[in-house]
This record gives C-alpha cells, structure tokens and sequence, in this order.
C-alpha cells in the first residue's frame, strides 16, 4: 500500500467523527425540518456513486480499447464502490421521502434512473463472477451503459417534472447549510479515493496470487 | 366491651378500604359513539410522523454499511495474502 494512505485515512477517519457535530448545528430547513439533515449523507454519497460509476465506465473503456488488466482492476474495483453508494443513496433517500413526501417511493425520472444504474454495477458484478471466460469484456461494456447513465441521472430533475429537489438546491443553499454539505462531501470523496485505492490492492494481490499458482504448475 | 369495640373498628377500617378501592377504580364507561368524521386541514402534532427515527436510520445504515465494506475487504486481503505467503514459502522450498 502506498505511505499516504494510513494518514489520509486517519484523517478521513477523523473529518467523519466530525461531520454529525457540523450537520448538527446546521439550520433546520423551514419545510421538512428534521428530516431533511439526511441530505448531508444522501447527497455526497449520490455524487460519489455518480462518480465511481463514471471511473468504471472509463477504465472499462480502455480496457476494452487498450487491453490493460490495471484498467480492468480500476474497474472492477470501482464498480463495487458504486454498487455500495448507490445502497447507500437509494436507502436514505427513501427514508428522506417518507417524511418528506409521505412516500417511500416515486417512479419519478430521478429515483428510476438512479436504480437502474445501481443494477447495472450489480450485473456488472454478477457477470465478473459467474460469467466464466470471457467475462471481464461482457462485463466492461455493461460499464460503459452504467456511465451513459450518469448525465441521465443527474439532469433528470431538470428535465423532467418530478418531486425530487432540483440541482439548483446546492449552489443557492446558505452558508451554515453549506459548510456542513461540503464538509460532508469532503469526507466522502477521500473515503471513496481510499476504499478505490484499498479495492484495487486486493485485485493487485489476486492477480499476484494467479501468478504464483501458475509458476507452481510450471 | 372491649370485643365490641374491636369489632367496630374491624368495620370501619373495612369500610374506609372498600371506600378506597371505590376510588381508585377508573369510571369505566365505554366511549363514545362515532357519528360523523370531521375533517382537519393539519395532523396534531402527537399524530405527524416523527422525522427523529427516520434521521436516525439513516445515519446508522450509512456508517454500518461503510464498516462493514471495509471490513469485508480487508478479510478478503487478508485470505489473499496469508495464500501469498503460503505459496511464495513452497516455491522458495522446491527451489
């Protein structure tokens, strides 16, 4: 593992012990109230599902592209990632939306495409492990569909009519409110470089594990 | 008279409990019937949903899940090294 992780993590460990203290003193919002201080968590973790479906979809690209088995393992590795922020987004949003709009679930354009993204990282990962040989190509070009998601995903509140806030929600959200957001955000985003870095050592060291196997054979 | 006595106060004091039983029984009467439904435009506070729970859950699935994950991956570092270990030791031997 390389030196900087045990400190970036101590202090990503340490930013997260923190965050719940800043979410805390933060303003209630005047119509959902309590219950709105979910987005602190939801909205970090939506972006870095966003993102980490995008890092697969590249990675897969110039693995289908260029061949390389480190892109294959990026992808791979992040592909994980997006299937646990994504349980992470569709789980506190719809406990959001129940106070919020007495439901735990709309078949709206935003949560639809968000949980169809959410299932192509989960075919991403059902094919790499029970699609046999040849797999890691199937595998890459669903990547390549779960990051053509993204904008779809992310401009659908804007497009189309739907209850979710809109995107316009961040850049006009008031200091207090933002401090708090972007601390959040901060602590996700090193989170997500970490467990990235973390995941891609575990393929480094099956990939090794491979080779040893084979020289024994040999 | 002194058995006359006793007995009186055996009944007054039986009296006096039965008086506070009388009163700490609750008037049990049935409630009353439901004629019409009167409509209210806002919930009473005692009946809205309370958010508390909802923010709670919330927070506690993100960082058990995120522990969890972590600690998911590194069992399965663990394995693969502890194997990498074991291997690089049996090909050092037959060397």
């Amino acid at each position: 593992m390389p030196k900087w992780f045990i400190p970036v993590a101590a202090v990503t460990a340490l930013m997260f012990a923190a965050s719940p203290f800043l979410i805390a003193n933060a303003p209630y919002e005047a119509t959902m109230g309590l219950v709105q201080k979910i987005f602190y968590y939801h909205l970090p973790s939506a972006w870095v599902f966003l993102l980490s479906a995008i890092v697969c979809g590249i990675a897969s690209a110039r693995f289908l592209f260029g061949g390389s088995p480190r892109q294959d393992r990026l992808a791979y590795a992040a592909a994980e990632l997006t299937v646990l922020f994504g349980a992470i987004v569709l789980v506190t949003g719809p406990l959001w939306a129940r106070k919020a709009w007495g439901v735990w679930w709309q078949w709206d354009v935003r949560l639809t495409s968000s949980l169809m993204g959410w299932m192509v990282a989960w075919a991403y990962l059902l094919v790499r492990k029970y699609g046999g040989p040849g797999s890691d190509k199937l595998a890459a070009g669903l990547a390549l569909f779960g990051m053509a998601n993204v904008p779809f995903v992310y401009i659908s509140v804007n497009y189309w009519r739907t209850i979710h806030p809109a995107t316009s929600v961040v850049p006009t959200l008031p200091v207090d409110m933002g401090v708090a957001l972007w601390f959040a955000v901060a602590c996700f985003l090193l989170l997500f470089v970490l467990l990235l870095r973390l995941r891609v050592y575990l393929e480094e060291q099956r990939t090794r594990l491979d080779a040893l196997y084979l020289s024994l054979d040999e | 008279m002194r058995a006359l006595v006793v007995l009186l106060l055996m009944l007054s004091s039986l009296s006096a409990s039965a008086a506070t039983f009388r009163q700490q029984q609750p008037e049990s009467q049935p409630p009353k019937q439901t004629d019409e439904f009167v409509p209210i435009s806002q919930l009473p506070a005692q009946d809205q949903l309370p958010a508390a729970p909802l923010l709670v859950i919330a927070y506690a699935f993100v960082w058990l899940v995120l522990f969890a994950y972590v600690v998911s991956v590194s069992r399965r570092l663990a394995k693969v090294q502890h194997e990498v270990t074991r291997l690089e030791s049996d090909i050092a031997k037959r060397a």
